[in-house]
Parts: C-alpha cells; structure tokens; sequence
C-alpha cells in the first residue's frame, strides 16, 4: 500500500493546486469530518477508505490523462516534493488518509475551478518557496551561531586533515582572529569543555604556519605579551623598519645636511624630538648609500634604534671609552661625533673581516682619536686593564630576535639551546666590561649593556647576573620613552631596579626590539657571592678561566700588598697563601672542581689552623722569653 | 719661477723638516708588523709626497695641536708604522695603544698611505681630511663631472672650475677642451667600493 500512498499523496498534491487553493481550510476541515467518521465508525472507516482510494487511483488515472502539461511538472515537482514528502509522511500518518479523502472529496469540485488550477499551482510554488527560504534562513542561522556564539576550536580529525592539505591561509588568519576574540572574553565566549590552555595551544599553531615561526619563538612571545598586542607585534615584524641617517656633527649641520640631500631628491625628515642629528629617509631618487655626502663622511646609515645606546651612554670630552663590539662602527663613530674627537676610543672587534669595515667608517667619518683592536671581549679586561677607563659600551652579539623584519632566518632557527649560549656568552661579557671600568673615574663609571634582541634570558637576566656578581646598581637610562624592563617573569624574580632599565619595540616605538641598560659602577671591589645557579653554569664551562682569573687576582695582591680592593673580598692579605695552594691543587684534579662552599670550607679550617699555630708559636716564644 | 723648481723644492722640504721634532727619527732597520715610529728613509718618502700637496703647509700639519687623548694640555701628533701603513696619530693615542699587542691592533688615528713592497709610498684617501685642509692647490669642479671623478675617470678641462693659481695653471689654458686637466689618482668612492684595499 505504501508505494500506492505515496503516489497517491503525490497525485493529490500535485494536482491540487487545485484543492490547495481552498488553503487549508478544506484540508483541516475535511480532516475533522473525516477523524468524527473514524470515531463513530470505526469499523467500517477502514472499508470507506479504502474504496476511497481506489477512486482516487482511478481518478488520478483520468486526471493524468486530462492534462500532460501538469504530468511534465509533476515529474519534476515528484523529485522536488519528495524529500518534503517524505519527512511529512513519517512526520503525519494521518496525511495519506486526509489526502485520499481530499482526492475523494475534491475530486467533484475539480471540474468547478479549472481556472483556479493555474493559480493554485502558482500559489503551491510560492508556498514551497517560502518554505525553502524559511528552512534557508534557519540554517543560515545556525551557522551564524556557531561562528558568533561558539567558535569551535578544530578537532584532531580536522587538524590532521589540514595537515595534509597545503596551508589554507584564509582560514588560519579567521581562527586566528576569532581565537583572540574569544580569548579576549573568555567566560562567555568560550566552548564547553575547554580550556585557555586549548585555545593557546591552536593560536600558536596558526601563528607558527602563517606567519612562518618556529614553535620556541612563538612560544616565549606568547609569553612575553598580550594575545592582542602579539599579533600587533608579529604584523609589524613582517615590516621593514624605515631606514634612518645620523648627521655626523663632526662635519656638518643637521640642517645643511637635510638641505643638501634635498636638492638630490631626498625624502627625508627629523628623526624624532629625541634625537637632534637623525634623519628618516622616506624614499629617495638616489641610492642613499651611495651619494657624495655619504663617501664625504656628511652622514652615516643606521637604525634609529642603534642611536639609543649611546645616548645614553652620554660620553664626555676628554674620556677613556671602549667599546668592546664596535663594527660595523656606527656607534663608534656617534661616540667620538658627541666627544668631538676629543679623549679617547679603544674600539674592539672579534670579528676580522668586520674590521675592515670598522676601520673604514672611522676614516670616513674622520674620526681621529680611536685605536682600533682585535680581541675577544673578554680578553679586554687583561690588554687594558682593570680600572682603566671611564665608560664602556657593550651592544652585546645576541640572537637578534629584535630584528625579524631585517632577517627572516631568525624565525626558524634560534632555539632554546642557542639563546642559552647568547645568554652565557653575554654574562662573561658583561663582567668584563664592568671590570674595565674605573669607578673612581671624575666624571665617568658607566657601562651600557644593549642588545636588538628581546629574550628576558639575554637582557634582564644578564644585568641580574651583573648586579649579584660586581658592584654596580642601575641608573636611569636618560631614555624616557620606551617600556621598563621586566621585574619579574615566569618564574624568575630580578631585583626591582631594573624597571630602570628599557625595552623597546617595533609595534610601539616603530623601531627595532632592543634593550638598554645603564650600570654605574659603585666601587672597584668585587663582592663575595653565594654560589648560584648562573654562576655554576659558568664556572662548569669556563672553570679554568675562573681558577686562572683568581690567580691573576691573588698574585698582583701580593706583589703590591696594598688592598686596593675592599673589605668586601675574600682574598684577604692572609688568605693569599691558602688561595695559591688550593688553586694548583684544584688545577691537578682533572675537571672535578669543588663547589665554593667546600672552597671556603677548606678556607676557614685553614685559616684556624693557621691561627691556633699562630697562638701556639706565640705561645712558646712568649714562654721562651 | 726664475729659479729651478726642483731646487727649491729640495729646499721648502729641508726647511720643513727642520720643523718636526726630533724624536721622530729613530734608527730602526726592521720592517715588519711592529707598531713603530718611521726610520728616516721612511720620513722622507712620506714628507716629500705629503710636501708635494701641502707644500708649507707641512709644518702645519706636523705641528698641530692635538686635543685626543684624556690628558688636559694638548700634545702633538706623530706618525707610526704599523703593518706597512702610515698612521698619523696624537701623541697620547700612541702611548696608550702600546699594550695591545702587535698582531691585535687595526689601526690607530688616521692612515694616511702605505708602503708597497719595492718602498714606494703612496698616499690613500684616508688621508683627505688631512690634506684639504693644508692643501695648496685646489681645483673646483663642475657638478657634472663631480660624479664622473667620483668614479675613478680623470678630470677634463671640460670639467674645471676654478683652479687655483700655480705653476701649471697656464697650461691648463693651453689645453684643449678634451685634455686631461687632473689625472685622477684617489677619490672618495673608493670607501665604497674598494673597503677591502683601503
């Protein structure tokens, strides 16, 4: 019977546009005549209705033969209805009987309103597309809740899928955007069942594949800022930062300069209130590298960003300055420019091919009072001295994260590992620079550390280093722009001047990342430290240079006698003896060096050796006598 | 004019030696990395080219006051060999730079040539600033060929100015307007192109 039903239902729709013009009064009407006649008869409804629907069967026959045309629409209303049809048959059983009795009963008044057939079939047409729009509406709609309302974070079937596919870049950056929104209100926007962590984790992928990052930098970025300020942070390291001149006041005016490369088609500007000899080039007609001013030494090319660190080491005339990383010289030649060639400039470099280029902006530039050297840094202390000069500056090699937008590779290839190295490498560093420095000097006793990178590791936790390992305290950069650094991070808590010190970046400051820091140095004595976990790390590496250093140390002690250094060391005068027997006796044991406690261990049962001996001697030549 | 150029020439350099210092001429026959003053062969090749372009001026040069170094009066400036380069340097600098070792130093005040290997010497274009402000001839020259010299060509008389008044000044005007006015020998492009040599 089902098949013959749905024909049926079928045929009585299609050719009711008829009946479907009495809308559904008749149908409802009908349909409560028919549901009494079941009730009083319910017997013999079964039998009527099924006589009823042989009529309609035959009647569909002659009505089919009438008219071709509705057969050609029925078939295509057939496919069109029949999903329709076939939900509301499951829906309503009750449909195929009400339509026979429609049939039954519409069947005489058919031949009434064959004119009303174009417009009951134009009025189903139209019903069936509003339905069709109504079901659109509610699945647009549900799909703009799910977008609006909840923005489901991927599966793993989904990520799996997208990892074999090649990158859809549209799609990451929407996640991208909608995670940062949902992040930016969780509790309410959030999914169920999930949590930041989740979210965190998918935004880090995404950035890691748009924007090209390898996991380590995103992670530590994440870290460092604001989901918000992050993406302002990747966006601007996809820029190029615009390129900047210093006016060199050896040999000209900012302003005669500006006038000159103007007239060669130079668009250019101050630089900014901070700075009264930088240029910012905009674009020009001439390579900016390559005009007669440049070759005259009128100007130099740098970033803006190059210009703070010497700001703020503020040299004066008539100094001892070093600058222990000086090529490619531009902040060299800035240092001697604000010394009017005056006192004098110890430039070092490590790096032999970058000499020629230092020593060549210095000519250039006509720098006259600099010598230029070629040492590693931290040999400096022992070709210079200790106490020897007035101010050092120190542009640490870092990992160069500040400088995405001039180097790509950093993305990808710095890695945990390789900022640990920067970071012990700057320690040493760092210490011997502060150790170059006089702090007796009239009118100096500052050290600038600066790096273009923005790992904590490289920058606040070096100067925490420095200030447990020396006598220095931080000062005031002279730099009142910029952020402070961090107090504390994670887990590691550094000592709270170092908001003194300054942090820049591209999204806030349109210059590379870069940090700056200002030591001045108290006194030349070198404290005693408790054993810390920096200072192991570099002992295990470096332990013969300690022992080696110590040595050094002890040994002019002794010669000139005089404490120099004050009451704060532990190589007192007594204690030169115990540290030179100690020292070769470390320097036997192959690689097994005792920790400091067990040195100054060792230390004091000598010293009271040494004493009790003392009282002993003392003792019999006081009895002799 | 009258007399012969070269005599007095001879003469103007004697004189102008006179004015340098005495501690300049050590005896030293070596020639090797060291960081050491000029021998007296040495001086005279470098203060007879230096004459040629600054002609009296030379005492000037040697003679100048110089404010480097920390120390409060100004002490005078000398010339170092270092590495087959001539180095003009202040006084104090030299003291100072005596700790680093041979091999470690770079370079010191201002190259102002070096010695080949058959002990010629030439002057380099580090060497400018020093030279234009003592030089006695100069010659202007029009922008367009200012790029032209910048480039390694030689300027012609096309490309002239002014010049100053001197001996081959007539014979600049015989010249006809294709002639070589001023052999190039060193321009300051070269600290763009030529780091390597310089």
């Amino acid at each position: 019977m089902a098949p013959a039903a749905l024909n049926k239902t079928k045929g009585s729709k299609l050719q009711k546009p008829p009946p479907k013009k009495k809308p559904k009064n008749d149908i409802f009407t009908e349909k409560h005549l028919k549901e009494d006649d079941i009730l009083d008869d319910s017997g013999s409804s079964d039998e009527e209705v099924e006589d009823q629907e042989e009529f309609d069967i035959d009647e569909q026959g002659s009505a089919s033969g009438s008219d071709i045309l509705s057969d050609g629409d029925d078939t295509f209303t057939d496919d069109f209805l029949q999903g329709n049809d076939d939900e509301e048959k499951v829906s309503s059983s009750d449909s195929g009987k009400d339509s026979g009795s429609d049939s039954g009963s519409d069947s005489d008044s058919r031949s009434d309103s064959d004119e009303s057939d174009i417009e009951k079939k134009s009025r189903a047409l139209d019903e069936r597309k509003a339905r069709e729009e109504k079901d659109a509406e509610e699945e647009m709609r549900l799909n703009i809740a799910e977008e609006h309302d909840e923005f489901r974070l991927p599966t793993k079937e989904e990520l799996e899928d997208e990892a074999h596919r090649p990158p859809d870049l549209p799609n990451i950056q929407r996640r991208i955007r909608e995670i940062v929104r949902v992040l930016s209100n969780f509790k309410d926007l959030k999914q169920e069942g999930t949590r930041r962590k989740d979210y965190i984790e998918q935004f880090k992928m995404d950035l890691c594949s748009y924007y090209g990052y390898n996991d380590f930098l995103i992670g530590v970025f994440v870290e460092m800022f604001p989901v918000n300020e992050l993406i302002e942070l990747v966006e601007a390291f996809e820029k190029p930062r615009p390129i900047c001149l210093r006016t060199n006041t050896l040999k000209t005016r900012r302003r005669d300069l500006a006038d000159v490369l103007l007239n060669r088609g130079v668009n250019l500007d101050p630089l900014s209130k901070w700075s009264k000899v930088g240029l910012v080039v905009y674009d020009s007609q001439v390579p900016i590298g390559a005009t007669p001013e440049y070759m005259a030494g009128f100007y130099m090319l740098q970033s803006a960003s190059s210009f703070l660190p010497v700001m703020a080491l503020a040299p004066q005339e008539k100094e001892r300055i070093v600058d222990m990383a000086a090529a490619p010289g531009g902040k060299t030649t800035y240092i001697a420019a604000l010394m009017k060639n005056s006192g004098i400039i110890y430039a070092n470099e490590m790096k032999v091919p970058r000499l020629k280029s230092l020593t060549a902006n210095l000519h250039r530039m006509g720098v006259t009072n600099t010598i230029v050297c070629n040492y590693d840094g931290r040999e400096l202390t022992k070709v210079l001295g200790h106490n020897a000069v007035d101010r050092v500056l120190l542009d640490a090699p870092c990992s160069g994260t500040g400088v995405i937008s001039k180097d790509e590779s950093v993305k990808t290839f710095k890695s945990f590992e390789e900022i640990q190295k920067c970071a012990h490498l700057q320690k040493q560093l760092i210490l011997a620079a502060i150790d170059m420095v006089d702090a007796s000097s009239k009118s100096g006793g500052y050290i600038v550390y600066s790096t273009c990178s923005m790992m904590v590791a490289e920058n606040e936790a070096v100067i925490n280093y420095a200030l447990k390992m020396r006598d220095v305290k931080l000062v005031p950069c002279g730099l009142d722009f910029g952020r402070p650094g961090f107090i504390r991070f994670r887990e590691h808590r550094f000592h709270p001047s170092l908001e003194k010190t300054r942090r820049f970046y591209p999204h806030v400051n349109n210059m590379d990342g870069f940090f700056v820091a200002k030591l001045k140095k108290m006194s030349n004595s070198i404290p005693t430290v408790a054993p810390s976990e920096p200072l192991e790390s570099v002992e295990q590496a470096s332990v013969p240079n300690e022992s080696n250093r110590e040595k050094k140390i002890a040994e002019p002690l002794k010669k000139t006698g005089a404490m120099k250094k004050g009451g704060g060391l532990i190589n007192g005068v007594s204690d030169n003896r115990n540290v030179e027997s100690p020292s070769p006796a470390e320097n036997r044991k192959k690689r097994k060096f005792p920790s400091r406690e067990e040195i100054s261990k060792v230390r004091e049962e000598k010293r009271r050796a040494l004493r009790e001996g003392k009282k002993k001697t003392a003792r019999k030549s006081g009895t002799k006598e | 004019m009258p007399e012969n150029p070269k005599s007095t020439k001879l003469r103007n350099f004697v004189v102008a030696l006179r004015f340098c210092s005495t501690s300049l001429f050590f005896l030293r026959s070596s020639q090797s990395i060291k960081m050491r003053p000029l021998d007296e062969t040495e001086t005279d090749a470098v203060f007879r080219k230096l004459y040629s372009f600054t002609g009296h001026n030379l005492k000037n040069i040697v003679e100048n006051p110089s404010h480097e170094g920390p120390d409060p009066s100004p002490g005078r400036y000398c010339f170092r060999l270092h590495k087959n380069k001539v180095y003009y340097v202040s006084e104090s600098l030299v003291k100072r730079a005596t700790n680093i070792s041979r091999k470690n130093l770079a370079s010191l005040g201002t190259c102002i040539g070096k010695f080949t290997h058959g002990g010629n010497f030439h002057l380099t274009i580090q060497a400018l600033n020093l030279l234009a402000a003592n030089a006695k001839h100069k010659v202007w020259l029009k922008p367009t060929s200012e790029m032209s010299f910048l480039y390694g060509n030689h300027v012609l008389k096309g490309g002239l100015g002014r010049i100053t008044d001197s001996i081959s000044t007539q014979d600049c005007r015989k010249l006809d307007l294709n002639g070589i006015a001023v052999h190039h020998r060193t321009n300051i492009g070269e600290y763009l192109g030529m780091e390597d040599e310089l």
